[in-house]
């Protein structure tokens, strides 16, 4: 059946703000689904509540709602327009629960809209733990035993009947929310409990838990006529027991036979075709017991997730664009390979790489909290690395987490605590991949890791030889490392940095020199869905070290754009957002726009967006190869966060030009000396400050600018290790703690200015004109991160005299800190006096918000400038400005139930949600103002 | 890793370094690539890969071992392989031995560590030839000496070389259905799926005759894959045509469907690479379904005019012709492996309407 051609106007549902759980894979499901409706000429609106999103643009949708996800919000939308169907399955489990709610309500039947891309009976059956068990038995697939308890003294007879150890899984909750395991009878009462409460529908299901079996995901795509095509196998690394989204996973399926996978292939068909009618992306989770190679199913969801998301990156195949063409009718064997353009979409894709996914964690974020992994979800991020091999793919992701690691280890930061590693082996947390590499180096045998983790013996094999590698490269210095055994070590994804460390006695500089002398240089092949087998016009790239390079410099003027690598607290998709915006108006302005990002999450690693995408580590060695090879004109720092902005000092000290403000520009916001100099020749006031290396120092410093002090290292991001002290105990404990987490760090203690309100303002300049973006007063007083603060813009209670100053001394730094492109300053109000707190010269967090808020496009107008190829007079600038537009920050407590959820100087909000107002007397405004006393009371 | 060194030289003169795996010797074949991920055992014993030098496009081969039950003939059956990383570990509980030992033991060569990408783009530009792979000889001159005497796969039949010297039985006396197997290289898994359906096989040689055949007294008769090039194979030919004129019920599989072709009147042609993997998109023109299938071929049918035939599937993405019937008879026959081993098994429908057409 071709496209349905009654279906002119799709209405899709965005995910809300970013929790644990829900990312940003579904901003890029959302915007390719709407992307790909708009190419068949199908009017596009779109709701969604998170500002930071792309898919809330214009450049994606034809109508942007950026409502509250509510039944309210969608009867007014169709009350407004003419919608003929509604897509649910881009926005994870928060759009398809909505969307099953204004259907209970009646509501799409009122208006007439059609739910497209799944069937809600289909949904019901998946989502309903005891319903899904029922079908597969029916069906005859086998699950792990289990029964539905919607009771407590039902759980506990359940309980018995299956024997421990037990899995608890409540019904319709996200990312594993109140599920876990019990191993015995004392557990099981907290447990039961967690997980009823969690449940909206007060119902768990008690299974017997498969710990140790192998776990696989298939991504398949169904189109209208019930042909299926699977589009990626993961492996995952860690067996069952570590819910997939805290998992390191692998394509393609490494230790997997055809004959199990051909089993687990057929099965996934039929669970497919048990569950309804639908067409579009489909996630199955599968069990397998490496004993004998039986196989049970764990789950199946019938709508695109971050799994398929990460399909898409791995195999280049975009996965949410063919489904939502299959929503409206449709069927694969009609549609053309978006990759080679010329073979069929109905495919199942060949990789001729490894790719790896690896989460990114952020417990330090939240102090107290259980950080053992299992069945539900706690990473904030991940990152996805591509090689030639399994060994090269792992250092690469090591490499792009940005938790200060060169590789796998050989980089200083293991440890020789036998006793703790052999603990992290068999209670996982975010380090126990370093920590079997620790246990190998240690001579812990192989097999005695295996019993301990029930991590496949190919993968620590895998992990021994890089052991045995090493010692190898140990043998030798600089001088006397043989070119084989360079190259061998750059096959097997070792950094310059790690060889040096391995070799003593040379910099990462001097191992770079020496293999580029040898013509050890990277090469860089494409990702292009079929292993070579068809000719493809495709731009996405990775490297590795083979003969052929694949990636064709072309002779235009190229800008490169650095990413902000794996999504944590503090660093989102805001980031994101403007990276894509920077890469549309790098290709407005006749550039060619190449982007370097390792997330495979976001938006700016679609092949769609950027003329080149090199899916690389934002490390120092991928970079400079990358610039070596393509010979850009310059580099925007701006736009990928502190990520991005870390790496212009090397490139300014290489000569590489970066684009918009210069890298001594920018580092003066940086030094706390010279920006607190600057200051006071600019007549800025400021907080009394110092900056000590020792706890000493640290209590002197402070009696001088006089408690309470907010104490910090420099160069971290969102507020890491920030803290408030108001006496010299609580400082000195505070310094001696900064230290030990960041040695060779210098902290910061900055007089707090109590009870004071805070206030932000977004500045674009050229060089000669400059322009307020805008200002906002957070209705939280100082001392809580502006990340966790409610955002009011324009101010709503700051006097004209206070909005006068902001303005000015904006001005001024602007000016002086000779800005190219975006400012962010921080300003504390105290009886009418204005401090600055802090500048970043870069896209901050709040300048998506303004975006949408006044419906701008700031990011494009700013990366113009910062190219230079436009002034601020060539753009006719006029925000929109009816009311009150607030951030809100959302949190993810509920993954850390023993967290203290207090909100402070370190930030803990996971996303943004944007609400409208219209004035002050509103009621939710007056709801959020009220926190503020709340605060000020204590 | 074994640091014997290894070359790879094609026929038009480019050649590959890398090191040795299995057997160190020299070996001569027709260079092709496969890009299936699972199922290296399955492809590498199958026959119809006889005289092929065979470029896996996954780049780690080996991982999970060898197995007894995952064999589709008595042993290796390619040239030689090519590969990125060999696995020096495997792991599998179900496993019996390494590759490793595997191809040691079948005395068959290897390279691994050379740019595979590099090896595929250049045959998928350049087309099939041959080539010359050696860990005993990496003079290039000499090598190339051995290459020259190599005759090209065109016009090459290799069937003989591959099929049952003698005829055996395969499957219960008391099954309900007896099908004639002409082997041209058969795979275990197709002789599987007809004894699951409740045939008795009677495999015979590629050479048998007609009256050999039908003596056996067939329900029908399957004509199976194989290596080498359809258009030498006229013996072969003139027993299809016998049997449509026995008027017993056929089923062609991939060299199987160009001798039904021939036979009916049509031509077979080279094609630039052939289609070989786990993931190439047939169009059903009865059903209108789509199936993702299993295909190892470099030679297909002409298009052409031909009243009697009607094509019944077809490639998506080249529009190569995938499957034919003749019509008013039971005769069909596919391009691809409908029994697969490795791969999906969407296609396995086609052995069912086999036994339809025998009832």
């Amino acid at each position: 059946m071709p496209k349905d051609n009654s279906i002119k106007s799709v209405l899709i549902i965005g995910s809300g703000p970013i929790i644990i759980g829900q990312a940003c894979e579904f901003d890029y499901s959302g915007s390719q689904a709407a992307r790909s409706l708009r190419e068949e000429g199908i009017e596009v609106s779109l709701i969604n509540s998170n500002p930071a999103t792309i898919m809330t643009d214009k450049v994606t949708a034809d109508h942007v709602y950026l409502w509250p996800l509510t039944c309210q919000s969608i009867e007014k939308i169709l009350q407004e327009r003419q919608i003929d169907a509604v897509l649910p399955t881009m926005g994870g489990q928060t759009a398809l629960n909505l969307c099953i709610e204004a259907e209970d309500l009646g509501i799409w039947e009122k208006y007439n809209v059609r739910i497209i891309g799944v069937d809600t009976a289909a949904i019901q059956k998946t989502e309903n733990r005891e319903l899904f068990r029922r079908l597969m038995i029916d069906i005859g697939i086998g699950v792990a035993t289990s029964e539905t308890a919607n009771s407590y003294l039902e759980g506990k007879e359940i309980a018995q009947r299956i024997g421990y150890p037990l899995v608890i899984r409540p019904s319709f909750t996200l990312g594993g929310t109140g599920g876990g395991f019990v191993n015995n009878k004392s557990e099981l009462d907290e447990k039961l409990r967690i997980g009823l409460e969690a449940s909206p529908t007060h119902e768990v299901l008690v299974e017997q838990a498969v710990l140790g079996w192998k776990e696989y995901e298939l991504e398949l795509l169904r189109d209208n006529k019930n042909d299926i095509a699977v589009i990626c196998t993961i492996e995952n690394l860690d067996p069952m027991g570590i819910h997939t989204g805290d998992s390191i996973t692998i394509a393609p399926a490494m230790t997997l036979s055809d004959t199990c996978y051909q089993t687990m292939r057929n099965m996934a068909f039929k669970m497919m075709r048990s569950i309804g009618n639908f067409a579009g992306g489909c996630n199955v989770q599968f069990a397998v017991n490496p004993e004998n190679e039986d196989i049970i199913a764990i789950e199946i969801n019938p709508r695109v997730s971050r799994s398929s998301a990460l399909a898409s990156k791995a195999t280049g195949y975009p996965i949410a664009k063919i489904a939502a063409k299959l929503a409206i009718g449709y069927n694969l064997d009609e549609l053309k390979n978006p990759v080679t353009k010329t073979t069929s979409a109905f495919f199942e894709p060949a990789i001729d790489y490894v790719i790896i996914k690896i989460p990114r964690w952020n417990f330090d974020k939240f102090k107290g909290a259980d950080k053992s992994l299992g069945l539900q979800m706690k990473s904030v991020g991940e990152v996805m690395a591509i090689g030639r091999s399994f060994q090269e793919a792992l250092q690469k992701a090591c490499q792009s987490l940005e938790i200060r690691k060169h590789g796998l280890g050989a980089d200083g930061t293991g440890t020789r605590n036998l006793e703790e590693i052999v603990h992290s082996l068999e209670f996982p947390s975010w380090d126990r991949l370093f920590h079997l590499k620790d246990a190998l180096e240690m001579g812990v045998p192989i097999s005695s890791v295996q019993k301990l983790t029930r991590i496949d013996r190919w993968y620590l094999e895998q992990i021994a030889d890089l052991v045995k590698t090493e010692k190898e490269i140990r043998k030798f210095t600089l001088d006397t490392l043989p070119e084989s055994l360079i190259r061998t070590a750059k096959q097997k994804g070792y950094s310059d940095y790690q060889i040096a460390f391995l070799l003593k006695n040379c910099t990462e500089d001097d191992v770079y020199e020496k293999r580029k002398a040898m013509g050890i240089r990277r090469t860089y092949k494409m990702v292009d869905t079929c292993a070579a087998e068809f000719p493809s016009p495709t731009n996405y790239f990775y490297s590795c070290f083979e003969t052929e390079n694949e990636s064709i410099r072309s002779d235009k003027r190229k800008i490169v754009v650095l990413g902000s690598g794996p999504n944590r607290i503090g660093q989102g998709i805001e980031f994101d957002y403007s990276c894509v915006h920077g890469l549309l108006a790098a290709k407005e302005t006749g550039f060619e726009a190449i982007m370097v990002n390792c997330n495979p999450e976001t938006v700016s690693t679609d092949f769609d967006m950027a003329n080149k995408l090199y899916f690389e580590p934002v490390y120092w060695e991928h970079l400079w190869e990358i610039i070596e090879h393509e010979q850009p004109e310059g580099v925007i720092v701006q736009l990928g966060g502190q990520t991005a902005l870390k790496l212009a000092e090397k490139l300014h000290e290489r000569g590489i030009k970066i684009i918009g403000t210069s890298f001594p520009d920018m580092d003066m916001s940086e030094d706390r000396g010279l920006f607190s100099d600057l200051l006071k020749e600019l007549k800025i006031p400021y907080p009394k400050y110092g900056v000590s290396e020792t706890a000493d120092e640290a209590v002197k410093i402070a009696q001088e600018v006089g408690y309470p002090v907010l104490v910090r290292p420099s160069y971290v991001l969102g507020g890491q290790g920030m803290k408030i002290v108001i006496n010299d105990e609580e400082l000195e404990a505070a310094v001696i703690g900064l230290l030990g987490d960041l040695p060779g760090n210098r902290v910061l203690i900055d007089h707090f200015l109590d009870r004071a309100e805070e206030a932000e303002c977004d500045v674009i300049c050229d060089g000669e004109d400059y322009h307020v973006i805008g200002m906002m007063e957070h209705i939280e007083p100082a001392g809580i991160h502006s990340g966790d603060s409610s955002a009011v813009l324009p101010p709503f209670s700051l006097s004209e005299n206070v909005k006068q100053k902001m303005e000015e001394y904006s001005k001024k730094l602007a000016f002086s800190m000779n800005i190219r492109g975006l400012l962010n300053i921080q300003f504390a109000i105290k009886n009418e006096e204005v401090y600055v707190i802090e500048a970043n010269p870069r896209a901050s967090r709040t300048v998506p918000f303004i975006c949408k808020a006044y419906d701008v496009p700031y990011i494009n107008i700013a990366t113009k400038i910062m190219l230079g190829t436009h002034k601020l007079k060539d753009f006719n600038i006029q925000p929109k400005q009816e009311g009150y537009a607030i951030k809100l920050p959302v949190f993810s407590f509920s993954k850390f139930p023993n967290v203290n959820r207090e909100l402070g100087p370190e930030m803990k909000s996971t996303g943004e949600a944007i609400l409208f107002v219209k004035d002050t007397k509103d009621t939710e405004f007056r709801e959020i103002y009220s926190k503020k006393s709340m605060y000020l009371s204590r | 890793m074994s640091l014997t060194q290894a070359v790879l030289l094609l026929k038009d003169g480019t050649f590959f370094k890398g090191n040795a795996l299995g057997k160190i010797g020299t070996t001569t074949g027709e260079i092709c690539f496969n890009t299936g991920m699972t199922g290296y055992q399955e492809v590498f014993t199958d026959p119809s890969y006889y005289g092929q030098i065979l470029v896996q496009t996954n780049v780690h081969i080996g991982n999970y071992g060898v197995n007894e039950q995952e064999i589709e003939s008595d042993g290796i059956k390619i040239s030689g392989l090519v590969c990125s990383t060999f696995a020096n570990h495997h792991s599998r509980k179900m496993s019996f031995a390494s590759l490793e030992d595997y191809f040691v033991n079948n005395q068959v060569v290897g390279i691994q560590n050379l740019d595979t990408r590099q090896v595929v783009r250049h045959v998928r530009n350049a087309g099939a030839m041959n080539a010359i792979l050696s860990s005993e000889v990496t003079d290039i001159n000499e090598l190339k000496a051995i290459l020259d005497r190599v005759p090209d796969m065109e016009g090459l039949e290799l069937s003989s070389k591959v099929s049952t010297p003698q005829f055996y039985l395969r499957g219960s006396d008391q099954s309900e259905f007896k099908v004639a197997v002409l082997d041209f290289g058969v795979k275990n898994t197709m002789l599987q799926c007809l004894n699951d359906r409740g045939a008795q096989c009677g495999v015979f040689n590629a050479h048998a005759t007609i009256e050999e055949i039908m003596a056996w007294n067939p329900n029908g008769v399957l004509i199976s894959n194989g290596p080498g090039d359809p258009s030498a194979m006229d013996y072969a030919v003139k027993t299809v045509q016998a049997l449509m004129q026995n008027n017993v019920p056929l089923f062609g599989i991939c060299l199987g469907n160009q001798l039904l072709g021939r036979a009916m009147g049509m031509e077979t042609f080279k094609m630039h690479n052939g289609h070989r993997g786990l993931n190439h998109p047939v169009k059903n023109l009865l059903t209108g379904h789509s199936e993702i299938t299993t295909q190892n071929h470099g030679f297909a049918l002409k298009p052409g005019d031909f009243p009697e035939l009607e094509v019944t599937h077809i490639n998506l993405n080249d529009d190569t012709i995938e499957g034919i019937r003749v019509k008013g008879r039971k005769a069909f026959s596919v391009q691809y492996h409908p029994e697969s081993s490795p791969g999906p098994h969407d296609s396995r429908y086609l052995f069912d309407s086999f036994f339809e057409s025998m009832k």
